[in-house]
């Protein structure tokens, strides 16, 4: 079976959704590095510079909206070429949003700065990296058509989940141990919880790769790792004897 | 605390980077059209007559040069009729006439006094259904060069290649020019006739409907081939298929009863029209 179409403007219009794709996960990628990088190094002037080239994602993502609207419309696409056009836009729009929560984590690295470190933040760069390996390989997996990849990086999620909670419940622990550290480890919690939802948003990605090339949605239930919902911890002397 | 970070090298560069970085002088133009072209062909107040049946009533429109324009619109609404003036075709019967003004690069081809035949040259015509000459593939290219210029044989044999390879059929037929051009498939017919209108170096070129008496794949290829050609001519295509407008054309007009309705790039028709009646057609909600 051929792979190009008849009208090859045909194919070098997919092309083009996918390449700005491609562009938007490679900034989107470079972003959570730079947010993560700037909590550590308490460098505002480096995040700064991330919550303004949020701007630029944003850009590409009415991008391919503008381009997978139009051909729709001009193009009346079917089967893989009409899932592949859907998918773009599902995951142009999970890459947007992962753009945001990365500059999210940025904002709160200027509030950090102006703190004491806390000790907590050390499992960051670790939740930091895991989630950008997500990203990396989800996207290679969207370039590649790669079912298999997708998947894996689906089931990852579990593990990010069990690191959110560890972090969760070690920053509760971190509160309750002194109120002056509340104000700081708050700004990390919600760090955490960006990074939990960017894997999140990886694998809404795996789930749209799946659709698109074999046709059928991603059945099981995803088995989701995060506890924090149920989580309740005591303290010594509260409640006691 | 002082944490090196350590964002690891990765040991290649990811694959869908490189994807990224084809990209990289991509313009985002998001309307993935000609830039507002030079005009060819201008029409000015056209009223065409059906004896007392005024079919055309007062078009004004302008085909841009080297870009597709399509003419949409229900049965009867003057899309054929408005293709056939600008050849003036139309004149090959009697008690049709037309009134207002066909500028091509600024000349009136209305005017009384206009040659019909160097006219028809520069401006040439693909019909429905095929319509081959009863001789050779060969002949069928060689007849109207022959008509209009006087070649020696190498160089006529040369035009006919050219004329058979830009219409994407020398690959076909290129071993069996003696053959009758009746012999072909109704897909390369259309297409002979595509390369013998581009045999004379028209300006523009006229599709009427040139693909709904063919299959989907002939279809494609036709559509392929205008994608290619529109580069060098000013092409005009009426088709009742109005997604075929949607997939070829950079301009559309949709006309409703002899008049002009909506006229623009074919990605604002088909995705924000401006009429309703434009929108109530292109959606199927009337017809």
């Amino acid at each position: 079976m051929a792979g190009e179409h008849i009208v090859r403007s045909f194919d070098e219009e997919l092309e083009r959704l996918t390449t700005t794709i491609a562009r938007m996960g490679g900034l989107a990628e470079a972003q959570i590095a730079n947010g993560i990088q700037a909590v550590v190094r308490r460098d505002t002037e480096l995040a700064a510079s991330v919550v303004e080239a949020d701007r630029r994602i944003d850009d590409l993502e009415r991008e391919v909206d503008n381009q997978a609207v139009q051909m729709l419309a001009l193009r009346q696409p079917v089967a893989s070429d009409l899932r592949s056009i859907v998918g773009a836009l599902r995951i142009a729009s999970d890459v947007e949003r992962i753009a945001d929560y990365a500059a999210n984590v940025a904002k709160r690295a200027i509030a950090l700065s102006q703190m004491a470190p806390v000790r907590p933040a050390h499992a960051v760069p670790r939740m930091g990296r895991f989630v950008q390996e997500m990203i990396k390989d989800v996207l290679d997996a969207y370039a590649g058509r790669d079912v298999d990849r997708a998947i894996a990086v689906w089931k990852r999620d579990e593990e990010l989940d069990e690191m959110y909670s560890s972090l969760f419940r070690e920053l509760l622990t971190y509160m309750m141990e002194d109120p002056r550290n509340i104000t700081a480890s708050t700004h990390l919690l919600f760090i955490a919880k960006n990074l939990e939802r960017i894997g999140d948003h990886a694998t809404n990605i795996a789930e749209q790769i799946h659709f698109l090339v074999r046709g059928v949605p991603l059945r099981d239930a995803r088995p989701k790792g995060d506890a924090t919902s149920f989580e309740v911890l005591r303290d010594e002397g509260e409640g006691g004897a | 605390m002082n944490q090196a970070v350590t964002t690891p090298a990765p040991a290649r560069a990811p694959s869908y980077m490189r994807i990224a970085a084809r990209s990289d002088s991509a313009p985002a133009d998001d309307a993935a059209v000609a830039p507002r072209a030079a005009p060819k062909v201008e029409i000015r107040d056209l009223r065409f007559y059906y004896k007392q049946f005024e079919a055309l009533k007062g078009i004004n429109l302008t085909l841009a040069d080297k870009c597709v324009t399509a003419f949409i619109g229900p049965s009867g609404c003057g899309k054929s009729t408005l293709l056939r003036v600008i050849n003036r075709i139309y004149e090959l019967y009697p008690d049709q006439r037309a009134s207002g003004e066909v500028l091509i690069d600024g000349r009136n081809v209305l005017a009384p006094g206009e040659d019909l035949n160097l006219l028809r040259a520069r401006v040439g015509m693909v019909f429905q259904k095929p319509t081959p000459f009863p001789m050779s593939i060969y002949d069928n290219i060689a007849f109207g060069l022959r008509l209009y210029h006087d070649l020696p044989q190498s160089e006529l044999d040369g035009r006919v290649e050219q004329a058979l390879r830009r219409a994407a059929l020398w690959d076909e037929v290129g071993g069996k020019l003696r053959q009758s051009g009746l012999s072909l498939s109704g897909g390369q017919q259309q297409r002979l006739c595509i390369a013998r209108a581009i045999a004379l170096e028209p300006e523009v070129l006229l599709l009427d409907e040139p693909a709904s008496a063919l299959d989907p794949i002939s279809t494609a290829r036709i559509e392929e081939l205008i994608f290619a050609l529109k580069s060098d001519y000013c092409i005009v295509i009426v088709t009742h298929n109005m997604q075929q407008a949607a997939r070829t054309a950079d301009y559309t007009a949709f006309m409703y009863l002899g008049d002009l309705v909506e006229f623009d790039t074919t990605s604002v028709i088909f995705t924000h029209p401006n009429k309703k009646q434009t929108e109530d057609y292109v959606t199927g909600r009337f017809g």
